[in-house]
């Protein structure tokens, strides 16, 4: 059901899928601020590849759902200059693999014209991409190159994984004042469904969530890896009594180091699990700020289950590439039984 | 709305504005337009032609029908362009040079790489991308414009060792023309004037945004003017100007005349009558009606009705070519369906050496499989 149909019908929550939701989400904050804009590669007339932006075009109409030319770098530039007239530009960059010639737009203005300018211009802007794999896509459409962003100070890097904290978490991002990278696990985009809430709502950048408490081990993920990581932890509940503590980061930078930490304290051991490749990984910044925060609880190596160290392949070896339950539950095991 | 050609007048459907300069040989039943000038082809080259054009045809139906039946992934159809793939590709020496993007299945077939090729990445192999050394194709570019400044690159590479006997074509589309990729190697082109065509395959929409809003410029051959290049527009539904304008560019490229530059940027007009992708959906974005009269001028009709009309092509011929096509075809998926591939292809290739640590994930991946078997990691992931 589209948001427009619940807001005439006065429920109170929809059972939405991810994607649904992130429409939900943009459509709620369009409402309520009109200084939201919508803009990218088919995100109007034909509401976005994904349907993330299906009936924004019809409800706001053409000067808010902005159908641009095909050019990335020219959409974040073109969202830089518009923030600076009081908009809230929220570009989508239709696939994280054809973020790229944006990138000069998004480190060396987006991210910084803040700290240059000493806080006299800011960029609160939110750039929507999908990424990851295992949707069976052609080259260059399935790549999780969160880390480069990561690495850029001045940015935040938002992944949700459930439905609900889609439309909170991307809230959350349109009224953050700083630029938020909010990428959407593609893979799940219509996995399940969730109750959303048809109201506004927030929920808070830098904040971990907790999906499944546990006492033997803490696995980090996020985005699309939470339910295989979830699925390991049920498995391995049952087969081999092993307790695992699932932590969905969702706001990858900053990092909730607290909780990240608090957990580790509980458990003495972690693993990672993450799409992208496992060198200069997120899972290594993770791994070493439990080192440095928490190091006298560590009863075992720190384990990455991780993408390989090579180009996403053609779909044909992806479930080979991307960390799968089977292969998250046999980590744990080694890190549990080491 | 009335379009002239440099023969007379003809008609062009929508969008397509009144152009003096447009390209055409053949009208809508393949007659040759009064005063145009037929290129210098021989007969044997002309049914070389019709053949690869209806064996584009029917390997874009097959493909988009293999899709729905899940024996290949996303495809991008080519329906309506392939005369201009197929003509582009035969005006080519074999030691020119091929980029072409995700779409141009049969300009990469009409210079000399194999259907199995074609199907293999759809299956999901990167074999397909192995092109063979004698065959001067560029792995499909998916990244859109990328191809630009790095055909400009080959061509300046063969100019600065006096090789300028061998060109460079590159495809691209109508939205890459936003892309700044597109602005510098049309710029670096014009510059170090280097043997290379780009050939802007104008199919009017870049998924669903139309030509339009991609440019606020009457055509896109007159951005080759900032440049410094020519550019020439050609009805790309006839198959027999686009091979006049792009054996005449390539001429140029390789021996430019007193005063000429090498490059030439060709908008060759046509229209995407299917959808971007399999994935895609035009009802969504676009009224369905305006095919219509793009369909009047469809590129194998024409090339086939002038074939008939010159007496080079009779009815059992035909059918002759008709059946070897469809063999040909059905023998390449039979072929590239056989195609397997172990998981430690996904550590190959990705330096000339496999470095110690993809040497250790590889190891560790085959370890995993040996214990749990192959079927562990087919689970769904979702």
């Amino acid at each position: 059901m589209s948001s427009t149909a619940s807001a005439q019908t006065g429920q109170k929550a929809q059972s939405l899928t991810l994607v649904e939701a992130i429409q939900d989400g943009l459509y709620t904050e369009m409402s309520q601020d009109d200084s939201v804009v919508v803009l990218g590669e088919d995100v109007g007339k034909n509401g976005g590849v994904f349907r993330a932006t299906d009936q924004l075009y019809e409800e706001f109409g053409e000067d808010r759902v902005i159908d641009t030319p095909l050019a990335e770098a020219g959409i974040i530039g073109a969202s830089i200059g518009l923030a600076q007239t009081g908009m809230k530009p929220v570009p989508e960059m239709q696939f994280m693999g054809f973020m790229y010639p944006a990138f000069d737009q998004i480190v060396s203005h987006a991210a910084r014209l803040r700290s240059r300018s000493q806080g006299q211009y800011s960029v609160p802007m939110v750039i929507r991409a999908p990424y990851g794999g295992g949707i069976r896509a052609p080259e260059h459409h399935s790549e999780s190159k969160e880390a480069f962003f990561v690495h850029e100070p001045g940015l935040k890097v938002v992944s949700p994984s459930t439905p609900y904290d889609a439309k909170g978490l991307l809230a959350a991002s349109i009224r953050d004042p700083d630029p938020v990278i909010f990428l959407e696990p593609k893979l799940i985009y219509r996995a399940f469904r969730e109750d959303v809430p048809t109201k506004p709502y927030q929920v808070s950048l830098n904040e971990a969530a907790i999906r499944r408490e546990g006492s033997d081990i803490s696995v980090y993920t996020w985005g699309a890896m939470t339910r295989p990581a979830l699925i390991a932890a049920e498995n391995l509940s049952q087969s081999h009594g092993i307790d695992v503590e699932v932590i969905d980061l969702r706001t990858l930078s900053p990092l909730d180091i607290e909780t990240i930490t608090d957990s580790f304290k509980k458990t003495g051991r972690a693993a990672i699990v993450h799409e992208a490749p496992k060198t200069g990984g997120l899972g290594a910044e993770i791994a070493t700020t439990i080192q440095e925060e928490a190091l006298v609880h560590q009863e075992a190596p720190i384990r990455r289950i991780a993408g390989f160290d090579a180009p996403m392949p053609l779909h044909s070896l992806e479930d080979y590439y991307l960390p799968q339950a089977v292969r998250i539950q046999d980590g744990i095991r080694e890190t549990v039984d080491f | 709305m009335n379009m002239k050609n440099e023969a007379g007048s003809t008609d062009l459907p929508a969008p397509v504005r009144e152009d003096s300069d447009l390209v055409q040989v053949l009208d809508a039943e393949g007659n040759v337009l009064p005063q145009a000038s037929v290129p210098d082809i021989s007969d044997r080259q002309l049914l070389e032609m019709y053949e690869t054009i209806k064996l584009a045809r029917h390997f874009d139906q097959r493909a988009i029908s293999f899709q729905r039946q899940g024996r290949l992934a996303t495809y991008a159809p080519m329906t309506g362009q392939e005369g201009s793939q197929v003509a582009t590709s035969l005006a080519l020496a074999e030691q020119d040079w091929l980029f072409p993007t995700y779409r141009e299945h049969a300009a990469k077939y009409a210079h000399g790489m194999d259907l199995v090729s074609l199907f293999e990445p759809l299956r999901g192999y990167r074999d397909g991308y192995a092109i063979p050394d004698d065959v001067n194709v560029m792995p499909e570019y998916i990244p859109i414009a990328t191809q630009v400044p790095q055909a400009m690159g080959m061509a300046w590479g063969h100019k600065l060792q006096g090789k300028t006997e061998t060109a460079v074509l590159c495809h691209l589309g109508d939205g890459a023309t936003s892309e700044g990729d597109f602005h510098e190697g049309l710029n670096f082109a014009g510059v170090f004037d280097v043997p290379a065509v780009f050939v802007c395959n104008n199919n009017q929409w870049a998924i669903s945004v139309p030509r339009e809003r991609q440019t606020a410029s009457e055509t896109i051959a007159e951005k080759a003017q900032a440049y410094g290049i020519d550019g020439v527009r050609v009805d790309g539904l006839d198959p027999l100007a686009v091979y006049k304008v792009a054996s005449e560019a390539l001429a140029k490229a390789r021996n430019p005349g007193p005063g000429e530059r090498r490059p030439t940027l060709i908008e060759s007009v046509q229209y995407r009558f299917g959808a971007h992708t399999t994935a895609d959906d035009p009802s969504v974005y676009r009224d369905e009606s305006e095919e219509e009269a793009w369909r009047d001028r469809d590129p194998v009709d024409r090339i086939e009705k002038y074939l008939y009309n010159e007496g080079i092509l009779d009815s059992d011929l035909e059918s002759e070519i008709q059946d070897s096509i469809e063999q040909e075809v059905s023998e390449a998926i039979e072929t590239a369906e056989q195609t397997e591939v172990s998981p430690d292809n996904i550590v190959e290739h990705v330096y000339e050496d496999v470095p110690a640590r993809l040497e250790e994930q590889r190891d560790e991946l085959n370890r995993l499989r040996e214990k749990y078997d192959d079927g562990a990691f087919s689970e769904v992931l979702e």
